[in-house]
């Protein structure tokens, strides 16, 4: 599954840990919610970054102790349907202000990825090849904005005050 | 009216850019069904039992007369010559053709019409008062925040994939005309002491098979924290609504299940993090929205003309006037409903030819502007009074003057198993039947104001809930069987029916209508006690009976 982050498709620093998966000596690990809460510190002690991989039924809040110690959160979208993890994906960026690597996993399309960017998406494990390579192209797909998000484009709302007081400098 | 501006326009237009690629890429099959099928639902494309069909939004029911000419178009050029107007103020096309539909998509952009959201689990289109901005007594005009929300909820990077579909209403009268209290959010737009617009907000309403009248979870919000106050509604849902039933993933669920009191909390919660945030709205944006609603230049005219002096005199024109014309906030002015009830039509619908033709009307006597209701009826908002007799007329030509507004044969239904995947009976045929056995006005005018709602299944499209009688179709061991409600209503004063007995087949579903018309007429006070108010001061019992008696 190709990994797109910076806009770009790229080798995945991260090796992923199952709940058992031995604890490899050295490398980036992203591990389970449940196996990186019952051991933070150890894991976090150890050499290579680390990962978190949260399920989208956990509260995000729980997370906040570690926030500024780990290097990625990989939230999860079981199918694209499902959008509990946008819900997530703000509050890390907006009331936490989480400023490290976030992941979408799981069913991601190329017709989620301007919602997943506005939520605060950096990175992105794509389901289609085909999707990742149009990563740019769809990115680019809409310039207007109607909701204020943590990405910090402009709203429409906003522009239009913008115009309107630039029209009233030039009357 | 509201004229989209060069923004509005540019995120239509990349919409549509969107949609034709994910057409391309749904015919190529590089995109699956199941896949694509969400994308199409978010583009108001459902896939019926004949063909595909399209839902396009007309938000708080406001069109201008080049809009519907739009929507006449696309009935002539990729459907059948017709469209369908919805109890939630969009209209449906039923015979679209998918690789088709991009183009339609394109020409309705054009004239400032889009079809985002009207289906699939997100944000639905923003309904509100059909008479909203001309309606005598009215706080403030609706469409103004109905216009901000319309804005807010389009294309929502958090809440496009919500657990179930999501409405929202809003009224500024007294006398609900938007049924609020049926809506996922239900907002009434109040002043508070120091006179100052602001809603009371209600949340957890909706129909189907669950239904469940909307409660108050806030008395009052400012007017500037609308837009966070929703938003913290909307975050509590998208996390904690149901998505393992989809019968249970509505918020009213959600509100059920946790209780109004607990549920304000976490809202409350979440809404003081985010209150003081860049959505709290500052005056000058509702300026900058209220600006580019344009109202018309009425004139200075007498409360009554001569000329509807004199054609007070035509007994067939002071039917219609007395049925469907109502008063307006200025003097001289009214507001003009217009059935799309026809004896033996289907409840709703229009041709092309009466869509071009009443923009043609709309042009002439009603400022250009043309209203959607959710009754399935249009409303033409102002015309002046002298108008009416001329107008009378040329509607009568269009046969768009039947006199039946909010009477018996003024029925919603869905499309029921005539069009649709999901019924399980049939709905249109039933509405029809109805329509010639009350065919005679002065009869329905005896009866007086009496709504009649059917479903053709348990979704409850055509809001059997809240009708005053509501007929419900459903399968049982391969037939049609209906179940009858008596006294359910959606104004301000929404509640659900109750049962009277045992399904009825399909060829007994208006005889039973009768016989409670019957029993109704014999119960009554007096001439003025309406339907409803009978079965409040006698409940369903003697209803049940005349109509079990013989069966």
């Amino acid at each position: 599954m190709p990994l797109v982050n910076g806009g770009k498709i790229v080798d995945d620093g991260f090796v992923k840990l199952a709940v058992d998966t031995p604890l490899p000596e050295r490398g980036d690990i992203l591990v389970p919610a449940e196996r990186f809460l019952g051991d933070a510190e150890g894991l976090l002690e150890r050499s290579g970054k680390v990962g978190v991989i949260w399920p989208n039924n956990r509260d995000i809040a729980e997370l906040v102790p570690y926030l500024g110690r780990i290097a990625a959160v990989a939230l999860v979208f079981p199918t694209f349907r499902d959008g509990r993890a946008y819900s997530q994906a703000r509050l890390l960026r907006e009331r936490y202000n989480y400023r490290g690597e976030l992941r979408a996993t799981g069913q991601v399309l190329r017709d989620q990825f301007v919602f997943m960017l506005r939520a605060g998406f950096d990175a992105f494990e794509v389901k289609k090849q085909a999707d990742a390579e149009a990563f740019m192209q769809t990115a680019k797909r809409y310039s207007v904005f109607y909701q204020p998000t943590g990405d910090g484009r402009i709203t429409a709302l906003h522009r239009r005050m913008q115009l309107r007081h630039s029209e009233g400098v030039g009357t | 009216m509201y004229a989209y501006d060069e923004i509005d326009r540019t995120l239509v237009n990349e919409r549509v850019s969107e949609f034709r690629d994910q057409v391309k890429r749904r015919l190529s099959g590089e995109l699956t069904e199941d896949e694509f099928k969400i994308l199409r639902l978010q583009n108001g494309v459902y896939l019926q039992l004949h063909a595909y069909m399209f839902r396009v939004a007309i938000p708080y029911g406001t069109l201008a007369t080049n809009q519907l000419r739009a929507l006449a178009h696309v009935a002539r050029k990729y459907d059948r010559g017709y469209g369908h107007f919805t109890t939630r103020q969009n209209i449906q096309f039923n015979w679209i053709k998918l690789a088709e539909l991009p183009d339609a998509v394109e020409d309705l952009a054009k004239v400032g019409i889009h079809a985002m959201q009207t289906s699939g689990n997100n944000m639905r289109n923003v309904t509100s008062d059909q008479w909203a901005g001309v309606a005598p007594g009215e706080i403030e005009d609706p469409r103004i925040w109905s216009e901000l929300i319309r804005q807010h909820t389009t294309l929502h990077p958090e809440f496009s994939f919500l657990p179930r579909k999501f409405k929202i209403a809003i009224t500024a009268s007294d006398h609900d005309r938007a049924a609020i209290k049926i809506h996922d959010i239900g907002l009434r737009l109040i002043k508070n002491e120091k006179g100052e617009t602001g809603f009371e907000v209600l949340v957890g309403g909706g129909l189907g098979r669950t239904p469940f009248i909307a409660k108050t979870i806030k008395h009052f919000v400012h007017g500037r924290d609308i837009l966070s106050y929703i938003e913290a509604i909307l975050r509590v849902y998208n996390q904690y609504g149901r998505r393992d039933n989809i019968y249970k993933a509505r918020i009213k669920i959600l509100v059920h299940e946790l209780g109004i009191e607990k549920f304000s909390r976490e809202v409350e919660d979440e809404w003081q993090h985010i209150r003081n945030s860049s959505l709290q709205i500052d005056d000058e944006v509702i300026e900058d929205i209220r600006s580019r609603f344009t109202y018309p230049a009425y004139e200075k005219l007498p409360h009554m003309p001569d000329e509807l002096r004199q054609a007070a005199a035509d007994p067939d024109f002071e039917a219609w006037r007395k049925n469907s014309v109502a008063p307006h906030k200025v003097q001289g002015y009214s507001i003009v409903t217009i059935s799309l009830k026809p004896t033996g039509g289907p409840p709703g619908d229009a041709t092309a030819e009466q869509m071009d033709a009443l923009a043609d009307l709309a042009d002439r006597y009603s400022f250009g502007e043309i209203r959607v209701g959710h009754e399935q009826n249009l409303a033409l908002p102002h015309v002046a009074k002298r108008d009416l007799p001329a107008l009378w007329k040329a509607l009568d030509k269009l046969g768009l003057a039947t006199p039946n507004v909010n009477l018996i044969t003024d029925i919603i239904a869905c499309p029921g198993l005539d069009y649709c995947s999901l019924a399980n009976a049939r709905s249109i045929p039933i509405a029809q039947e109805l329509t010639r056995r009350f065919a005679n006005h002065e009869l329905a005018n005896l009866i007086g104001r009496l709504h009649i709602n059917i479903s053709g299944c348990i979704n409850a499209c055509g809001h059997h809930h809240v009708g005053h009688i509501g007929i419900l179709g459903v399968e049982k061991n391969g037939e049609e069987v209906y179940q009858i409600t008596i006294g359910g209503r959606a104004d301000e004063n929404a509640a659900l029916g109750t049962l009277i007995g045992p399904g009825v087949k399909f060829d007994e579903v208006a005889d039973v209508v009768e016989d409670i018309v019957e029993a109704y007429l014999a119960l009554r006070e007096r001439p003025e006690e309406l339907f409803m108010d009978t079965v409040k001061r006698l409940g369903v019992e003697p209803f049940k009976e005349r109509v079990y008696a013989t069966r």
